[in-house]
């Protein structure tokens, strides 16, 4: 038994990445970060509102969340849409009393249904990303290229339309992305995507693109969800890295905590009163400055 | 070993019971080594026919991406935080990451930690490698280490814990002589080889970083009184044991688990009977410490 020969050839062994989307940069190398009066904590939160078909796809793949019994899925369907009628505006109130604004990855298809939930979101002042089309619309290098442009397109229509602007940043579902993603978002006028969760501050791709990582170890899914831990260990575990992230800013310039959120998970009454406490521990510590993405891909542009 | 049979032929069994305590070096009870594993994970590796690379079609963006995140933030934060409590590295070493990112590789090397490895990629399995396949894997690490640290590797854990039956005979023939994929015992022990001296490391699975967040799903400071009780139950024990902390700084250098992991660190830099050490100098004592024995 041996291996093919190829696998022990190595074309992309050189300095650098095996690859050239974005070049390496270490955290520690990079000029520090300003963000507005001298916050430490760029502290930001995304919330996925999301519309999940009752007829799931596979293909490419069936994201996360998404139906799982055999036809008819009533109780993930319903579910999921609770999260959107109820979960997110226990958010919306909970962000306003606390006073925070929030970037939105909604998919398209909450403008075609739900258009006023959209209106509510941008009369409140939060910001819409674009997350595809509905739960059925996932990327990856199986999908062709003309389709994926075409999903990106339809979902980025859907939003302005309503919106009355067109999303400056797109989120992936399970930020899933093709070889192609970057440069079609680059081609329908998205500035940042969320999908790369590979550091911890805002990064440019070659092809200028900016990435805001948003980190999916730190979200309500993983946390809750996936590891199914308690909602009083995942405040703790929220607290923690926002402490150990003001700390590093003290001396080395801004940091950014994202907080990913989905209405379904974190907007459940037995959670909620832990996260709107979380919300007001985190606006006390003078360290923290709640932005949407667009705030902070502004800030950073303008400081570097 | 001896392929093909039940019993692999690994090593004596030597139950614990009846091992005469020795003490490491400055009268120590328990040796505390930890072991950042540094890697890198292609992109858009070859297919290996026995084991998928990445769950989803390439590119995995997550899977890649949380990996990368090791080499740009974690591993800087992880490496601050262990020299400041005084613990050296022993690294598991994707030894392309010399080629790929040597600022990594330069800056645990300038913190004196100690390089073993951990295959070329993290990509690149062992399985279904003929002999001159493993032996090339085995030359390219450690010519490649050399070339970068000026070090000789002396180590080995399997790239991805991938192994062929001939693995453990080259490994040895090479002149390394412990191996961190055996997790039959809390101290070192001779293994069979049909040439050179090959001890096992007592590395760890149980209180590997991954296992404690993705297979026992702990939180950070679940986690952090799992790694406090192993290191306690051990010194306790009669002399002569080894704990392994094995990290990935995609996982432990994320900003909510470092706080907790450096409370660890701190515990047991405080506790006068841990001997924090790398691995090759545990390999070295307790080689001295069986030699006393036998004269």
């Amino acid at each position: 038994m041996s291996l093919d020969p190829a696998y022990l050839e190595y074309p992309h062994r050189r300095a650098g990445y095996d690859h050239d989307m974005y070049p390496y940069s270490a955290l520690p190398t990079r000029k520090p970060v300003a963000w507005p009066d001298g916050k430490g904590v760029a502290t930001w939160i995304v919330v996925s509102l999301e519309w999940f078909p009752i007829t799931p796809s596979d293909t490419p793949f069936r994201a996360p969340g998404h139906m799982q019994t055999a036809y008819p899925d009533y109780r993930h369907y319903t579910a999921r849409e609770y999260g959107t009628r109820i979960g997110f505006y226990r958010l919306l109130d909970a962000f306003a009393k606390a006073g925070v604004k929030v970037s939105v990855a909604a998919n398209g298809a909450i403008a075609q249904r739900y258009p006023s939930v959209i209106r509510d979101i941008v009369d409140a002042g939060h910001e819409i990303i674009a997350h595809s089309t509905d739960m059925n619309g996932t990327i990856a290098s199986t999908l062709s290229v003309e389709a994926e442009r075409a999903l990106i397109r339809e979902s980025i229509a859907a939003l302005s339309d309503v919106a009355g602007h067109p999303p400056r940043g797109w989120c992936s579902i399970a930020r899933s992305q093709s070889f192609a993603t970057t440069d079609l978002l680059i081609e329908a006028g998205i500035e940042y995507c969320c999908d790369w969760a590979n550091d911890e501050l805002p990064w440019a791709f070659n092809n200028g693109l900016i990435n805001l990582p948003l980190n999916h170890e730190l979200s309500d899914r993983q946390i809750l969800n996936v590891q199914q831990q308690s909602v009083d260990s995942y405040a703790e575990q929220i607290i923690d890295a926002h402490d150990w992230l003001a700390d590093e800013a003290r001396s080395n310039g801004g940091r950014l905590l994202p907080l990913h959120l989905s209405p379904y998970i974190i907007g459940l009454p037995y959670r909620m009163d832990t996260f709107e406490r979380l919300l007001e521990t985190l606006a006390a510590k003078p360290d923290t400055w709640f932005a949407r993405g667009c705030d902070i891909l502004d800030s950073f542009r303008s400081s570097t | 070993m001896d392929e093909g049979a039940a019993d692999p032929g690994l090593y004596a069994f030597n139950p614990y019971r009846g091992r005469k305590p020795f003490a490491w070096p400055g009268d120590k009870k328990v040796a505390v080594w930890v072991s950042p594993n540094l890697e890198y994970y292609e992109i858009d590796p070859p297919a290996n026919p026995h084991r998928k690379s990445w769950a989803k079609p390439h590119p995995d963006v997550v899977g890649y991406s949380h990996r990368d995140h090791a080499n740009r933030v974690g591993h800087w934060r992880m490496a601050e935080v262990m020299s400041k409590h005084g613990f050296p590295g022993s690294v598991s070493l994707s030894v392309a990451l010399c080629q790929h990112h040597p600022e990594v590789v330069a800056d645990a090397n300038a913190r004196g930690w100690e390089f073993f490895s951990h295959g070329i990629y993290n990509t690149r399995y062992s399985y279904g490698m003929d002999e001159a396949q493993e032996r090339a894997i085995i030359e390219d690490s450690i010519r490649t280490v050399r070339d970068a640290t000026g070090q000789t590797i002396r180590g080995w854990l399997a790239p991805a814990l991938t192994h062929t039956p001939r693995t453990l005979d080259l490994i040895a023939e090479y002149g390394l002589d412990y191996t961190c994929d055996l997790y039959h015992d809390d101290q070192p022990q001779r293994v069979n080889t049909t040439s050179g001296d090959l001890i096992s490391m007592p590395y760890s699975l149980e209180v590997n970083d991954h296992y404690g967040f993705f297979i026992y799903n702990m939180s950070p400071r679940e986690y952090a009184k799992t790694l406090i009780r192993q290191f306690k139950r051990l010194a306790d024990e009669p002399s002569g044991t080894v704990m392994c902390i094995p990290l990935h700084s995609y996982l432990i250098g994320q900003p909510h688990r470092i706080g907790a992991f450096e409370e660890v660190l701190r515990q047991i830099a405080a506790d006068s009977r841990a001997w924090i050490t790398r691995a090759g100098d545990i390999a070295d004592a307790w080689r001295s410490a069986q030699m006393g024995e036998a004269a």
